[in-house]
Order: structure tokens, then C-alpha cells, then sequence
């Protein structure tokens, strides 16, 4: 082993695979977040429900998503679930989506149930006592301000995913891990080409934690009214 | 206006009011007193069914509040309530606070909704606080806008769950004083507290419970001066 004799011309000749790969990881990420997110959401407020019939399918489906390997349940997705039921495959990007939004779901369901039962319940009865129905209160009082709560958690949850995804190169998907194994296979070298991709990785979640520190900023649990008066006077 | 027919309410195996019959006429100022664990503020909260009710029934205006066909919703539209712990919407500012509701039930606009609130916020001496945030105001203060949020509903009734009981003792009277003016002005209420103060000199009736029961109930003159009951008695010689 030879660390001075780098060869990173092969990765250079490779370059395409790899911003496609990028792309790929990207579009699985943003993807299934955005869609973990709103399954997620359902499945916390199913699981915050005083009715049985709502509260435990929420409750089995996130035991199952959380219980289980998120490469098992890529491999039953793309190999098993999706031709079963639609009887053909749709390709790795909608199977990897999918199995990005089912798994992180079940995350996020446990983080948004938290977030809202962490809100005093002074709150719900107060909207209440005002004549706001459930839904309504839910709405206007509970969720604004157990998002606050929730930014964190769900921000490490979105970087968990980012580097999860990558598990979706076992059906072949041609994201950054994939680019890095072609080159890897091609050349006999794991340094340079498994370095990169590691790499692309960082500056990703880099990225990314750079944006939820701002978000958080943004949203900060503590009200800030001078930048709502600021805004006042602008608008 | 509110009547209260053999109220039962359990926790489980725990009986918390053991049948309760009121009747509380219009304008009519009732203050409930009694020691902590007597049911008091379940009584309270069950009146617009923040609590499941176990037994028993309560009408508002000839309503049965309790009735599955009920609309609850439409009912709490009509009577305000006022906690202990305030439980303004901390991320909302004042007036925002105050705003909210009528604009999305009653479908008042913005510029209605303001005036009113700023109206109310008026009455309650809080008109410079309208775009302060409810953790920039004291215990006072908000208990207050608890108030002006309440009444923006245009409620026929008032319920006051022990809105004295989490503030500090030099801010009990600011919130009293606007209690009172209410009062004056002929709003119906029903106030749950400890201020013996307020209950005799506001108080149409005074109602003492303890164990779930109403034990004695009469003008706060007879009831203070000269209670009937053994407990009553004991009860009011260790707050007087």
C-alpha cells in the first residue's frame, strides 16, 4: 500500500458517473424526506390518537419500519413488493424513493409524535375552550409550535437519510456509491475512487447542516418580536 | 342559564363529583370555593365538557352540553374560559392571541378582528402591549389578555378556573379588578378560586364543595358569617 502513489486521474476519467451519482443521491434524499415527512406526519398524529383503529396500524407500521434493516427493506421493496403488486419494476429511482419514504416515516412519526405531545396540554384545551375543533387546533396552535421542537431531530434525520441512501446501490441504483464500485471494479483501486465518494458525502452533509442551523435560527423557540416588528414596518 | 342536573364525573375507579345539581341564573356571579381536591375545577371544566362527563347532565341556555348530537364547539363559542396557567399561545403575539379565533369561527376580517381586540385590550389596560409576545408580559398581564381572548368570542358565560392561584400576590388584583368590572358590567360567571376577598364582595352566590359534593351554598353573606355545615365551618376557619 502506497499512499504517495495516488492515481486520481481514474476517478477524474470517471467524473460523469459520479456527478450523475451525485444527482441520483440528491434526488433519493430530497425525495424521500419530503415524502417521509408527510407520511410521517400522518403516522404521529395517528399515533397521538385516543382511537385504537387510528393509533395502533400507526403503531405496528412504525415498530416494523424502525425494527427492521433498511437494506431488508430496499430488497423486499424492489424485488418483491413492487413487482408483486404492480407486476413490473418501475426502476431503481421510484423503488429507492420508496423505500427511503416508508423507512424515514417511521422515523419521523416518532419525532413529530413527540414534538406534539411535548406541547402542555394547557394548549389544546385553551383552543379548545375557544371553540376550535381538533383539527383546527391542531392546526393553528399545537403543530406551529411543536415544529419549533421538532427542527433538530427531523435536520439529523434528513442527514441519517442522505447518508442511508446510499444503501440503494444493492438494486443498482447509480447514485455516488455506485459511481465509486465501477471505478473500483475497473481498476482493481479502492483508495482513490471509495475516498471520493466518502468525500462527496462530507460536502453533502456539510451542506446540509449548514441549512438546519439556519432554519433553526430562523424558527427559534424563543419568539423574536423585533424581527417582527422590523417586518411590520417593511411591509 | 347553566343547570347542572346529577353531575357524576369517575377517573377510572376514582369518583370525583359524586352528583351535583346547580343552576346558575343570568348574570349571576357564582364564586365555588372549597379545598383543593374537592372537584371544584372538574366541576368547572366539565360545564363545557373539557372533561368527559360520567353521568348526569348539563344544559347551557336549554342545551344539553352533553348530548352526542350536541355540537360542543358551537357551545365553548358561547362560554369563555380562563385558566390558571393562563395557556396564551406563545407564539402568537398579543393581539394575535386575541385575534384568532374570531377571525377563523366567526369569520371576522382582520381589520374587525384588531379593533375589537384593541377594544378589549383597552378595557383590560393592555392596549400599548397589543404586539408584544405573551413571555414579555408578567403573570398579571397575561392572565388579562387571557381574559380580553376570552371575551373576544363575545361569550354569554364566564368560567374562571383559579385564575389568581399562579400569580404573584401583588399581581392578584389587577386581574380581580377587571373580574370585577365584569361583573358589574352583568356578565355570568362562575368562579372557581381561593380569594375569600373576591367571593364575598363580588359573589351573587358562594358554593362550597368538598368530596365531590356541594356541601353549602347561599349569598356569601350567610355563607361566610354564618355557615351551617360542620365542614364548611372548618374549612373557612383555616382561610378566614
Amino acid at each position: 500500500m502506497n499512499f504517495l502513489d495516488m492515481r486520481w486521474d481514474i476517478v477524474w476519467d470517471y467524473r460523469e458517473f459520479f456527478i450523475n451519482g451525485l444527482w441520483v443521491t440528491i434526488i433519493l434524499t430530497i425525495c424521500g424526506y419530503l415524502g417521509g415527512i408527510v407520511l410521517g406526519l400522518l403516522l404521529g398524529l395517528g399515533k397521538t390518537s385516543k382511537k385504537r383503529w387510528v393509533y395502533w396500524p400507526c403503531k405496528i407500521y412504525v415498530d416494523l419500519f424502525r425494527g427492521t434493516p433498511m437494506l431488508v427493506q430496499i430488497l423486499i421493496i424492489h424485488l418483491a413488493f413492487i413487482p408483486a403488486v404492480f407486476g413490473q419494476s418501475f426502476g431503481f429511482l421510484v423503488s429507492g424513493i420508496t423505500a427511503l419514504i416508508l423507512n424515514s416515516a417511521a422515523y419521523n412519526a416518532e419525532i413529530i409524535r413527540a414534538g406534539i405531545e411535548s406541547i402542555d396540554k394547557g394548549q389544546m384545551e385553551a383552543a379548545r375552550s375557544l371553540g376550535l375543533t381538533e383539527r383546527q387546533a391542531m392546526r393553528k396552535i399545537i403543530l406551529p409550535q411543536a415544529f419549533r421542537r421538532m427542527i433538530p431531530p427531523l435536520g439529523n434525520e434528513f442527514i441519517a437519510l442522505l447518508k442511508d441512501s446510499s444503501l440503494v446501490t444493492v438494486i443498482a441504483a447509480n447514485d455516488i456509491l455506485y459511481a465509486a464500485k465501477v471505478v473500483a471494479g475497473a481498476y482493481q483501486r479502492f483508495w482513490e475512487p471509495y475516498l471520493v465518494a466518502a468525500i462527496m458525502y462530507l460536502i453533502l452533509t456539510y451542506a446540509v447542516a449548514k441549512l438546519i442551523a439556519y432554519v433553526e435560527r430562523r424558527f427559534s423557540i424563543h419568539y423574536n418580536p423585533r424581527k417582527k416588528r422590523e417586518e411590520r414596518i417593511a411591509s | 342559564m347553566i343547570k347542572v342536573e346529577n353531575l357524576h364525573k369517575a377517573y377510572g375507579k376514582l369518583e370525583v363529583l359524586k352528583g351535583i345539581n346547580y343552576e346558575v341564573h343570568e348574570k349571576e356571579v357564582v364564586c365555588v370555593i372549597g379545598p383543593s381536591g374537592s372537584g371544584k375545577s372538574t366541576f368547572l371544566r366539565c360545564i363545557n365538557l373539557l372533561e368527559e362527563i360520567t353521568d348526569g347532565a348539563i344544559y347551557i341556555n336549554g342545551v344539553m352540553v352533553n348530548d352526542p348530537k350536541t355540537n360542543i364547539n358551537e357551545i365553548r363559542t358561547e362560554v369563555g374560559m380562563v385558566f390558571q396557567q393562563f395557556n396564551l399561545f406563545p407564539h402568537m403575539t398579543v393581539i394575535e392571541n386575541i385575534t384568532m379565533a374570531p377571525m377563523l369561527i366567526r369569520k371576522m376580517d382582520k381589520k374587525d378582528g384588531e379593533n375589537l381586540a384593541l377594544e378589549l385590550l383597552d378595557k383590560v389596560g393592555l392596549k400599548e402591549k397589543a404586539y408584544n409576545y405573551p413571555e414579555q408580559l408578567s403573570g398579571g398581564q397575561q392572565q388579562r389578555v387571557a381574559i380580553a381572548r376570552a371575551l373576544a368570542m363575545k361569550p354569554k358565560v364566564m368560567l374562571f378556573d383559579e385564575p389568581t392561584s399562579a400569580l404573584d400576590p401583588e399581581m392578584v388584583k389587577e386581574v380581580l379588578d377587571v373580574m370585577k368590572q365584569l361583573a358589574v358590567e352583568g356578565m355570568t360567571m362562575v368562579v372557581v378560586t381561593h380569594e375569600m376577598g373576591f367571593a364575598r364582595e363580588v359573589a351573587d352566590r358562594v358554593v362550597f364543595m368538598d368530596g365531590g359534593y356541594i356541601v353549602e351554598q347561599g349569598n356569601p353573606e350567610e355563607l361566610f358569617s354564618r355557615p351551617q355545615n360542620e365542614r364548611t365551618k372548618a374549612f373557612l376557619g383555616k382561610v378566614l
